[in-house]
C-alpha cells in the first residue's frame, strides 16, 4: 500500500499541468457560467437580476426552435450516419481486390475541412446551377431548393454528414474485421444465412462500438455549429464581420441550433448572462449523454 | 450456387464502385468549377469550356489567402507542439501509475472531451479579454499547454496496451519515471503520438468556431476557415473563385493524408474503442 501512495504522489506530479488546465478551463468557467446566468452582463455593467435570464430563455421561441432542430438531428441524422457507415463498412469487408483504394476514397471526404465541405455542398446543391439538381432533371425529377428551403435544409446537411462519415466507416470496418472468423464458420455449418449471421453474430460482437459511435454522434449533434452556420451564411449570402447583422438559422430558423443561438446572444448581442443560461442548457443535455458514455467506460475498465 | 455467388460478387462490387464515385464526385465538381470562367460558373454546363488556371492566382490576388494560410499554419503547429508537451505526461500518468483516483481522473478526461466548447465560452472569453489577448489566435494556442482531453484520452488508450512487463523490467534496473518515459514508452508509442499530432494539426486547420470567437474583425488575424466562410459573400457571383479557394484550403490536408495514410487509419480505429 505504501508503494501505491508513492505512485500517487508521482502521478500527481505528472498530471499537474493537466490538473491546472481542468481547474482553469473546465471547473472555474463552469461555476462562473452559473454565476453569470443570474446576472445581466454586457462586458461593461454587471447587474444581479435573479431568474430573469432563465425566464426569458425558457420563453424564447428561438430556444424552442433550436431544441426541435437538434432533436431532428438526433433522431434522423445520427442514426442515418451510423447505419450508412455500417453498411459501407460491411460492403468493404466483402471486397477482395481494390479494398485499399475504396477505403481511401470513402475516408477522403471526411478530411475535407468542414467549412470547405459545407461551402462545396451549398454549391453542389444550388437549385439553379448545381450539378445535383441537373442530374435529377435528366431523369425527370425537379430537385428541391435544398439549403434554400426550410423543409430541405436539414436533409441537405444530413447528406453532408453521410459524405463525411469516413471516420465511422473506418472504425466499424476495424470492428467487423475483428469478429472471430470461426463464429461465422460454425454458423454456416448450422445453416445460418447471411442476414441471420449478421444479426446473431456480427451485431452482438460489434454492438459496443456501434453504441460508442451513436452516443458520441448524439453529443456532437447537440453541439452542432459549424456546418449549420456556414450553410446558412453561404446560402443566404451574408458575411459575419462584426457590425453586420447576420442572424444564424437561415432559412426560417431551420438550421438554428442552441450553440449558434448562444454564440449570437453572447458574442454578437453581448447579452452574456443570457448566453450563460443557454450554455447551462447545453451542458445539461450533453452531460446526460456523457453519463451514458462514462457508464460504458467504467464497465469496460472493470472488465479488463 | 456458384452462379448466384457470382451475381452477388458483381452486385457488391458494382455498388461499392458506384458509392465510391458518388463520394469522390463532389471533389471532382469543385475542381471543375474552380477552373471555369466567371460566366460559365453561373450556367448549368458542368464541363469547363476553357480551362482557366488563372483562377487560383486570382484567389491569391483578391483575398488575404496567403496571410490566412500563414496564420492557420502557426496556430496549428504551435497548438500541436504544446499539446504534445502537455498531454503525453498526463497520458503516461493515467496509463502507468496505480493510484487512488486514477479512475476518476480518466472519467474527467472523457467528460472534458465531450464538453461542448460553447458551454464554457463566456467566462473563458472574459479572461482572455481581460488579458487583452482577444483579436488574436493566442486564446486558442495557449490552453494547449495544459493538456488536451481528446489527445490524452487517445494516448492513454494506446499506452495501456503496452504490457507492464516492459516498464517493470526498466524499474528493476533502477530507471526513473522520466527515463522510462523516454526510453521505453515514447519509442513504442510513436504511432499513437503521430496520430494525435496529425489529428490535432488537422483539428486546428479546420477549426472555425475558435477563430470566429477570437480572431476578431481584422482580416490580418483570420484563419483559412474564417476567410473561406466569408469568401462567397465578398465575391458573391463568382462560384468559380469560391470553389478555387475551397480547393486550395482542402488540398494541403489531402496531400498530407496521402503521405500519412496508415498513421491516420490506425489512429482512427484507436478512437473507436471497444467500450
Amino acid at each position: 500500500m505504501a508503494a501505491t501512495r508513492g505512485e500517487g504522489v508521482r502521478a500527481l506530479l505528472w498530471l499537474s499541468p493537466w490538473l491546472v488546465g481542468v481547474a482553469v478551463f473546465f471547473v472555474y468557467p463552469l461555476l462562473s457560467t452559473v454565476y453569470f446566468s443570474f446576472h445581466r452582463y454586457d462586458l461593461f455593467t454587471l447587474e444581479f437580476i435573479g431568474l430573469d435570464n432563465w425566464r426569458y430563455a425558457f420563453a424564447d421561441s428561438r430556444v424552442g426552435q433550436s431544441a426541435l432542430n437538434t432533436l431532428w438531428l438526433v433522431v434522423f441524422m445520427v442514426p442515418a450516419q451510423v447505419l450508412f457507415a455500417l453498411g459501407v463498412a460491411q460492403l468493404l469487408t466483402k471486397m477482395k481486390s481494390g479494398a485499399g483504394i475504396l477505403r481511401t476514397l470513402f475516408y477522403l471526404p471526411s478530411l475535407v475541412p468542414m467549412v470547405a465541405g459545407t461551402v462545396a455542398f451549398v454549391y453542389l446543391l444550388n437549385p439553379a446551377t448545381g450539378p445535383v439538381n441537373q442530374a435529377l432533371a435528366w431523369i425527370g425529377i425537379t430537385g428541391p431548393d435544398w439549403f434554400g428551403s426550410a423543409a430541405w435544409a436539414k436533409p441537405s446537411l444530413t447528406l453532408l454528414a453521410l459524405w463525411g462519415a469516413g471516420n465511422a466507416v473506418m472504425i466499424f470496418l476495424a470492428a467487423l474485421l475483428d469478429v472471430p472468423k470461426h463464429l461465422y464458420e460454425a454458423a454456416a455449418i448450422d445453416g445460418a444465412g447471411a442476414w441471420r449471421q449478421f444479426r446473431s453474430i456480427t451485431l452482438p460482437v460489434i454492438s459496443p462500438v456501434l453504441m460508442f459511435s451513436a452516443v458520441t454522434g448524439v453529443i456532437y449533434a447537440v453541439q452542432y455549429f459549424t456546418q449549420a452556420m456556414i450553410a446558412s451564411r453561404v446560402a443566404s449570402g451574408a458575411t459575419d464581420s462584426a457590425g453586420t447583422s447576420f442572424t444564424p438559422g437561415y432559412p426560417d430558423g431551420a438550421l438554428l441550433t442552441l450553440p449558434q443561438h448562444l454564440f449570437h446572444t453572447g458574442f454578437r448581442d453581448w447579452s452574456m448572462g443570457l448566453a450563460c443560461v443557454h450554455a447551462l442548457m447545453l451542458f445539461a443535455v450533453s452531460m446526460l449523454f456523457t453519463l451514458v458514455l462514462l457508464r460504458q467506460f467504467s464497465r469496460a475498465e472493470a472488465a479488463s | 450456387m456458384t452462379r448466384r455467388r457470382g451475381l452477388y460478387w458483381i452486385a457488391q462490387h458494382a455498388l461499392a464502385i458506384a458509392l465510391a464515385l458518388i463520394f469522390i464526385g463532389p471533389i471532382v465538381f469543385i475542381g471543375l468549377t474552380a477552373l471555369m470562367t466567371d460566366e460559365q460558373a453561373l450556367t448549368s454546363r458542368l464541363w469547363p469550356d476553357q480551362w482557366n488556371w488563372g483562377n487560383f492566382a486570382e484567389v491569391f490576388a483578391r483575398s488575404e489567402l496567403l496571410t490566412w494560410t500563414l496564420n492557420t499554419f502557426v496556430y496549428a503547429s504551435l497548438a500541436t507542439v504544446f499539446m504534445l508537451v502537455s498531454s503525453i505526461p498526463a497520458a503516461y500518468a493515467l496509463s502507468r501509475f496505480r493510484f487512488k483516483g486514477s479512475k476518476v481522473a480518466f472519467l474527467v478526461v472523457i467528460s472534458a472531451m465531450m464538453l461542448p466548447p460553447q458551454v464554457v465560452a463566456v467566462p473563458i472569453y472574459l479572461v482572455w479579454a481581460r488579458l487583452d489577448l482577444t483579436d488574436s489566435l493566442w486564446p486558442l494556442i495557449l490552453p494547449m499547454l495544459f493538456g488536451d482531453a481528446f489527445s490524452i484520452f487517445l494516448l492513454r488508450q494506446f499506452l495501456i496496451t503496452i504490457p507492464r512487463d516492459y516498464t517493470d523490467a526498466a524499474k528493476v534496473d533502477g530507471c526513473s519515471d522520466v527515463r522510462i518515459l523516454f526510453t521505453v514508452i515514447l519509442p513504442m508509442a510513436r504511432p499513437a503520438i503521430a496520430a494525435v499530432a496529425l489529428f490535432s494539426f488537422f483539428y486546428c486547420w479546420n477549426d472555425y468556431y475558435g477563430p470566429l470567437l477570437y480572431a476578431g474583425v481584422d482580416q490580418e488575424n483570420w484563419t483559412l476557415s474564417l476567410g473561406l466562410a466569408s469568401f462567397k459573400a465578398f465575391h458573391s457571383v463568382q462560384w468559380n473563385l469560391t470553389m478555387a479557394a475551397t480547393l486550395l484550403v482542402t488540398a494541403p490536408v489531402i496531400i498530407v493524408f496521402l503521405f500519412a495514410q496508415r498513421v491516420f487509419i490506425e489512429g482512427v480505429t484507436l478512437t473507436g474503442v471497444k467500450g
